[in-house]
This record gives C-alpha cells, structure tokens and sequence, in this order.
C-alpha cells in the first residue's frame, strides 16, 4: 500500500481496530481471483486495456481484496467497478468524486480508486472535478476519455473535438473541448497525467505513480471507443502509423506552467506525468483540525464531551 | 398570566405584587439590537428556574438587519407554544409600538423607550403604558456614545425588576455571555442591567412573581431545535457529515463543523447539495451512518442521490429543516410544505423513512431515532423539521448522555460470505458491509443504482426488479408494524380529531384545550412517523366524527394539505379535511380553533 495511507492520522472508533496493513504478509492476488463479470464492453473497446492494467496493479502491488475500493459514476466505462472482484460502487452519472471523498475523508485505511468518462467527469460532473482537485483529497481518478458519449451512443462529449459528427451535432461540433490537463492543471490538481490504452506499460507505469501520490491524482487515459469513435487516437498509436512520444526528460513536473504549455501541445502530444506537487490533502487538513480539538477531549469519553456542552446550555 | 389579570394600578404606595404561573412577554425593536439576546437570557434563566419556557422569534430576510421580534413565554407549568397575547410589550422603536399593540392583550402592559416613542392617547385606555428612557438611561449608566449598545441589558434589568427574576441567576448568565478577554465589556453590561432593575417602575403598575415551578429536581437544558437536532446525531454516533449553507439548515452544519472534531470526526463544506448528500453517502458507505441536510432548493437537488441511496440500500441521515417555498420562497419564514418531496421526491418507486420531531426535545431524540432506524434497515431516513422548531428555545429535561450516547463504529469483522441484498433476508431487510472489511468466499459485493441480483450486479430481469422493489417496500412495512401507535390527546371518541405534525404539536394541543374548556368534543393526535405511517391510525379515526389535519402549507389542487392528502390515499375516507395556511408565521392557538369551528357545519360540539 502507499505509505502516505499510514502517515493520515487514523480517526474515529474503531476504524484504529484495522490492522496497519503490510504488503509482504499476503502474496498477490491473482487475475482470476481478483476479476468478476465478464465486460459487457464492445469487443475492442479501449476500456478492456484499462481493466486489465489496474488487475496488474493489483497484482504487482499485492493490494488487499477488501482493503480496493472501486468507484464509478455511470458511462460505457464507468461500468468498471462490476468487473473488479471487491468492494465497489456504482454511484450516479458524474458524482463519483464527491462520493468518494466521503469514503477518503473516513476511511483512511482504504485504497481508492476512481474510474469514469470524459462526460462524467467534464461535464455533469464539471464542478465536483474543480472541487475535489482544489480541495487536493486522497484518491486516484482515471478518467477513460474517448471524446464520445459511448453508453448513450455517440453524442457529442465535452472533450469531442470540433467537427466531430455525432448524433447531436450532425453538422460537426462547434463547442471548444474541454482540455482535461489544462482543467486539472487549473483546478489545482497536485498528480496530473496523460496516457493511452494502446500503450499498456504506461498506463501500468502512471497508475502506480498516481495511487503512490499522497494527494489527488488524476490521470487522463485515452480509451478509445470502436463503436462511435473508432480511429479518435490513431495518431497517437505507433501501430497505426502514429507517434507515442513521452514527456521530454527536462521538463520539471513542478512547473506549472511548463505544464500548462505541454497541455496545450497539438494532438497526439505528450504523454506522462505533466505535473505533481506536494501541497497538504483535505485528509491530512481534517486530521490536523481533529488533533487541535481532541488536545482537550482525548482523555473524555464521547458523552462526557457532549456533557461538557450541555453544561453550557443549562 | 392566566392567574393574575393586569387589574387597575394600585393607586399610590408600593405596587401590588401578584402571583402569576406564567407570562407571555414581547419584544420587538431591530434585529440589530441585541433582542434576540434579552429573550435568550430570559430562556436560560426559566431553564435554570426549572421552569417551561418557549420562545418564538422573526428575523428580517435582510441582511443589514430590520424590525425583529422575539417573545418568551415563561410557565411554572406545561408551556406547549410560545402564546398567542402578550402580557407585556417591550417596544423600542414607534414601528415596533405600533406594529405589535394588536399582540398585546386588553389590559397588558407595554414598556417603551420613551426616547422613541410616542405613546398614541386612543391605546392609553386599553394597555398600561410604562415609558422609560431606555435610550437615554443607559447611555448615562454605561456612558460613551455606543448608545444603542447595551441597551438591551438596560430593558433585561426593567424586566427582571417587574418580573422579580433571580438577580444572582441573571448576572451568572450575563457573565457567561460576555466572555471577552477585556474586563470592561462584562463590567458595562452589568451596570446597565443592574442601572435597568433599580430604576424605579414608579407605582403605576403591579409587579409579578413567578409561583414556584412544580417540576423540582429535574435540572433542564436550554436551547433551540437545530442545537438539540445537532447534538442528537452526535449522540447518536453520527462523526461525518457534508453540506451546503443555506437558512435554516446552516445552524446544523455549523455546530456539527464545529463540533465533530471534538470526537475525531469531521463535517465537510461542499461545492453544493449534490456533491454533499454524495459526500454523506459515501461516508455511509464507509461504514458509519452520516449525516448531510438543506432545506428549500437544496432538498430539490438531492433528490438523485437519495434514490440511489434506496437503490443502494445505503443508510444515511438527510436533515430537511423548511422554509417558505418553493424556489427561494421564504428563507426565514416557516412552513411545512416538503412533506411531498421528503415521502415521495424523486424518480421511480423508492421508499425512504420520513420523521418528524414535533418539540425541541423531540429533535434531540428525533435525530437518534433516525440514526438507529438507517442503520438497522439500511435505508435513507429523512428528519423533516422546519424554521419554527429550528429555531425556538426550549427548556428540556437534561438527558443522561451516558445511557444514550452510541458507538456505531462499523464492524470490519471478516465474514465467510455476503449478499448485500439477499431475498431471502426476513422482511427484506439485510444490513450494509462496510468497505475493508474481508470476505472469505472472495466474492465481494457491489453497492448500485442500476437493478441488480444478490450480489448488487445489474440485472434486466423483470422478475428480479419486482422482488427487490418488493424487498425495499417490505423493510418499511416491517418498520411501519413495529412504530408506536399515536397517544390520542383528549377523549378517544368524540366529534372532531385534530391531527398534527412537526412544529405544530403545541398550538393544536393547546387548541384542544381551549376547545374543550368551552364545552367542544376536540382532541388530537399528533404523528411523528410520516413515513411509513404507524400502525392503528384508521381504529383512531373511527371515532371521530371529523378529522381535521392541521398543517402549514397549502390546501392544494383537490383542497386539502399535504399530510392530508396522504391519508386520504392511505384509508379512502372522505372525513378527512385539512386546515392548512401558508402566511409564513406559525399557527396561533386562536387560529387552530377558530378554523376548526368554520370548517364544522354543525359546530364542535358532539351531535
Ligand atoms: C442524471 C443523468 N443524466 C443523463 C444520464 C444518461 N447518461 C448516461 S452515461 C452518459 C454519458 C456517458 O459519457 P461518458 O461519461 O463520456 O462515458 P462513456 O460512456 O463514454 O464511457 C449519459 C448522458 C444519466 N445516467 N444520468
Ligand atoms: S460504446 Fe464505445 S465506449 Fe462503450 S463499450 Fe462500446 S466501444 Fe467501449
Ligand atoms: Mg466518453
């Protein structure tokens, strides 16, 4: 597990009775115990690649099956939690971040893990994206961008690009895009990456970075879909004649600006860890406001304090 | 004052002292002057008295302030509302005079700050008019130029001298409120109290004492519904909680932002209603009931989520505290009209727990009740209070906290197997597992808004959404078998039935009893569980001639209230009509009664 996990201060009840969890004590859980339902994505949907990069994070990082905790809003990939083979959450169409944050700010003892669209995340779900980066809560969220609406069949997506054809805007797209890094840049996200399905040891690669950053970390992963936008990302696939190339060595992931510009690139552009800073989460902040409070109440039993109160208000 | 009328001033020597078990007092002036402070003081001090107390305020929607009220009602017995006439009106401005005389009643007493108003001569015959120069006498007590500061303390010391009050108990209190580091802050408020009480009421009136309260021993707590509904869910073990601002909700997530970190836990302010019902759902989740809340708009934009969390069988706490609406409607009055949208609001069939608190006290309980009922049935429970009980002063008995303070940390015990919504569960109900926690069989369960099987998968199966929408229906019918039945208060058989909900518990009581004083056949009940409904409601409506449900907010397309609509549904009986307003203000005992009568052809009285 990441360490950063074990340094929040644990709070409340008997959450404390959870074991510190050491990766060494179990062996790693296997694909076949840590995957369930078959996907029900189309055959080639760029979504599979996902799923089976975070069974290899699982994997390779020997998580717990009950301490993974998947959660998803609704969209073709936010199916995603029915496929993982632990506790997980299929919540309601572009509210996964703040669903999660009550699940971070509690459970600090959990690995959270959020998987959504571009339309989820972007556009229903726009100001809770704003909100949960600025307010820098512990998770990592991989938003499955395909620049489509998939489950509702192929309407026109925040991040679609201008003159796309969907069913919305039969003419061709004329609203600007959405640029995922530039929001999350903006927003005040401190873990912001790019990558693509078509190349698995990266997303592998950004995916361990992400849950190691203690913080929110957000990672845009180009997933294509065959179905209503088959070839969106050729261009940024070697094998279909297109050019994968990765953050330039000097760039420095501390550079705000430095990584505005590179969010700016023309397609296909970068690929990589764009920006990280070190900045305290919302958990480490509660923490801290629990500690002050508790300096005077640790010693009480939870009526005594409301005892105290009551006094004040005979 | 029922036991003593303000009879004709004594003429000369030393005014007549009488006893009194109770009294109503007024004071309106802006809300910036501290008035809410004097009745505060008041409050705490009957609290402290072992008396009743109830206090009912108005505060302008404006922000810079404006012509405010509060009145207290002070009883040495029962106090069920905060009163329909005031004995005493304590009016500093002329708008305030002018505007409250008609809530005085005929041969009350208005105290005015002659150094604003003018008394009117047509109104002398009718009130007893005591003019002081309030403004005046507590600049010279306490000096400087604030003179509209402190001013309110000066009138705390008039009142307390015509009220006999307990000085020692009084400068406590003061003390307790002027805490500030610079001494010189508690040392004027003290002289211009103590300037107020030593000046002399000169002999035109009669002073009062408070007869002995009968309730000896119990020591009491003082404060409004939103604080007892706050520490209700602390109590009850509730440590995590999300929210957005909004009147009167706001005081709640305050004290809880406030207050939680106390005991480890914490409450989130979120970018808006939708985000902290999902905050509040995911801390649920978690493994330990939350708790997020709004009234007006923001219960409207919760509405999704609250399905989700039926689908999900998630429990969760939703505090709904009503304001004039709908829209924006009218934030700082009081109506009940969410009753709708807390039983039914949303899409789809999804049954949800609905409880109403119908005193101050009862929100303290109210919010435990609601606590335990989420968790037990793994089901949103919706606490419908509203501005009025929010934000009214009551003195209770002291809860033993010990006894009723909950750990409902969850239990990460791991357990060979789960079906988070198994169908074969008894009456449906089956309990949350929390995230972490391990499952031997490897299989681990899904929390969703799609229809799903056993283990929370999606599922098209028409015969697997009829059972589980059967499942959640049945958890609440369980429920609904097990919640007491409704003490009927008066006679169980008579003419007419009052039924009530929430806020209104007091007045309609007290309507029964004046009903009943003049020789009426009227009782009432009063129902908590809104939703499911308790049990034996049809066996008490068989005795009734009448049944008249009593509520705040509009009689409707088919011509009658909310509550009443949904027991027409329940029992099909066209004997039950509404009486129902929707002026903002709180309904007066007077006005129960009278709608009553209008709305019985043939009277109150038994046929
Ligand atoms: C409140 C609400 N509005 C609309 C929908 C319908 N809806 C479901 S998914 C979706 C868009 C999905 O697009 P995206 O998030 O990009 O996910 P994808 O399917 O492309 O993976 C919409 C509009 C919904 N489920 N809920
Ligand atoms: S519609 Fe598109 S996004 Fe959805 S499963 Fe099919 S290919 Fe994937
Ligand atoms: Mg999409």
């Amino acid at each position: 597990m990441s360490s950063s996990l074990t340094d929040i201060p644990v709070r409340g009840g008997n959450i404390t009775a959870v074991p510190a969890n050491s990766p060494l004590e179990r062996k790693g859980l296997t694909k076949k115990e840590i995957a369930a339902d078959h996907p029900t994505w189309c055959p080639g949907c760029g979504d599979f690649s996902v799923l089976a990069l975070y069974f290899k994070l699982i994997e390779k990082r020997k998580l717990w099956h009950e301490k993974i905790t998947t959660v998803a809003g609704i969209g073709c990939s936010s199916r995603f939690p029915y496929f993982v083979q632990a506790h997980g959450v299929h919540y309601i169409h572009g509210r996964a971040l703040p669903f999660a944050s009550g699940i971070s700010l509690s459970r600090p003892d959990l690995h959270l893990f959020v998987f959504g669209g571009d339309g989820d995340a972007f556009s229903i779900g726009g100001n809770h994206f704003t909100h949960t980066a600025r307010k820098n809560i512990k998770m990592t969220y991989v938003v499955m961008d395909n620049w489509v609406y998939g489950l509702t069949k192929k309407q026109t997506s925040p991040t679609s690009p201008l003159g796309f054809k969907s069913k919305t805007d039969i003419g061709g797209a004329t609203d600007q895009p959405i640029n995922p890094m530039k929001q999350a840049i903006a927003a005040g996200a401190t873990f912001v990456a790019r990558t693509t399905h078509s190349n698995p040891n990266h997303v592998l690669q950004m995916m361990e970075a992400a849950m190691d950053h203690d913080g929110f970390s957000f990672i845009e992963c180009l997933s294509e879909c065959v179905e209503f936008y088959e070839g969106a990302f050729d261009a940024s696939n070697p094998r279909k004649g297109g050019v994968f190339n990765t953050v330039p060595a000097d760039h420095d992931v501390t550079d705000e600006l430095a990584a505005y510009k590179l969010s700016g690139e023309a397609f296909p552009g970068k690929f990589g860890i764009f920006y990280k800073a070190t900045r305290a989460t919302k958990n480490a902040n509660e923490a801290k406001v629990v500690a002050a409070a508790r300096e005077k109440t640790a010693s009480l039993k939870d009526w005594e304090i409301l005892q105290k109160s009551f006094d004040r208000l005979k | 004052m029922s036991d003593a009328t303000l009879t004709a001033p004594a003429s000369g020597g030393t005014p007549k002292v009488s006893r009194v078990s109770e009294a109503i007092i007024r004071i309106a002036g802006n809300s910036q002057d501290g008035i809410q402070a004097i009745g505060g003081f008041l409050a705490r001090l009957a609290g402290r008295s072992e008396q009743e107390v109830m206090t009912h305020m108005t505060i302008p929607a404006t922000i810079s302030g404006g012509p405010s009220i509060f009145q207290v009602r002070i009883g040495s017995g029962e106090v069920l509302s905060s009163g329909d006439e005031a004995d005493v009106l304590l009016a500093f401005y002329q708008h305030s005079y002018e505007g409250h005389i008609n809530s005085l009643k005929k041969g009350g007493i208005v105290l005015y700050d002659s150094d604003h108003v003018e008394p009117k001569p047509e109104w002398q015959k009718d009130y007893h008019h005591v003019g002081v120069p309030i403004s005046g006498l507590t600049v010279e007590a306490i000096g400087g130029t604030a003179k509209d500061k402190g001013k309110n303390i000066y009138a705390l010391g008039l009142v307390a001298k015509m009220f006999d009050l307990n000085i020692p108990k009084l400068e406590k209190l003061i003390g307790e409120r002027f805490t500030s580091k610079d001494p010189s802050i508690l040392n004027n408020a003290l002289a211009a109290f103590h300037a107020g009480y030593s000046h002399s009421l000169g002999s035109v009136i009669e002073t009062f004492a408070f007869v002995e309260s009968q309730k000896k021993g119990r020591p009491q707590v003082v404060m409004n519904g939103n604080e007892a509904m706050g520490y209700g869910l602390i109590a009850a073990g509730v440590r995590f909680g999300a929210g957005y601002p909004i009147t009167p909700w706001s005081d709640i997530m305050e004290l809880l932002r406030r207050e939680l970190p106390k005991y480890g836990g914490s409450f989130i302010q979120c970018e808006d209603e939708i985000a902290s019902i999902s905050m509040a759902i995911g801390g649920s989740y978690g493994g330990r009931v939350a708790v997020t809340g709004s009234s007006g708009p923001g219960i409207s934009l919760k509405t999704e989520a609250l399905g989700w969390a039926v689908m999900a069988e998630i429990p969760l706490v939703i505090v709904d505290i009503q304001r004039g609406g709908p829209s924006t409607g009218m934030p700082t009055n009081v109506e009940q009209s969410d009753l709708n949208i807390a039983c039914f609001g949303g899409h789809g069939d999804s049954p949800r727990v609905v409880i109403a608190p119908a005193d101050v006290e009862d929100c303290f309980y109210s919010a435990i009740e609601a606590v335990n009922i989420a968790r037990k049935y793994s089901v949103p429970v919706i606490l419908l209070s509203d501005q009025a009980i929010a934000t009214r002063i009551e003195a209770f008995a002291e809860p033993n906290l010990e006894t009723i303070c909950q750990d409902i940390s969850p239990d990460l015990t791991p357990v060979a197997s789960h079906k988070p919504y198994d169908l074969s569960a008894a009456d449906g109900v089956t309990q949350h597992l929390a995230p972490g926690t391990r499952i031997e069989d490897g299989v681990y369960p899904i929390a969703t808004g799609l229809e799903h099987d056993e283990y929370g998968h999606p599922t098209g199966s028409p015969k697997l959404h009829s059972q589980m929408n059967a499942k959640r229906r049945k958890k609440l019918q369980t429920l609904a078998a097990s919640l007491p039945t409704p003490n009927i208060y008066g006679p169980a058989e008579g003419n007419v039935l009052l039924v009530g909900w929430g806020s209104t518990q007091g007045p309609i009581k007290e309507a029964v009893d004046r009903a009943r004083a003049t020789g009426d056949s009227v009782s009432s009940i009063h129902i908590r569980h809104i939703n499911p409904l308790p049990p034996g409601l049809e066996n008490i409506f068989a005795g009734f001639n009448h049944v008249l449900v009593v509520e705040m907010n509009d009689e409707g397309l088919y011509g009658y209230g909310q509550l009443g609509g949904v027991l027409r549904a329940c029992f099909g009986d066209k004997k039950i009509r509404g009486i129902t307003k929707t002026d903002g203000l709180t309904f007066k005992v007077k006005e129960i009664v009278e709608k009553a009568r209008a709305n019985v052809a043939t009277g109150l009285r038994k046929l």
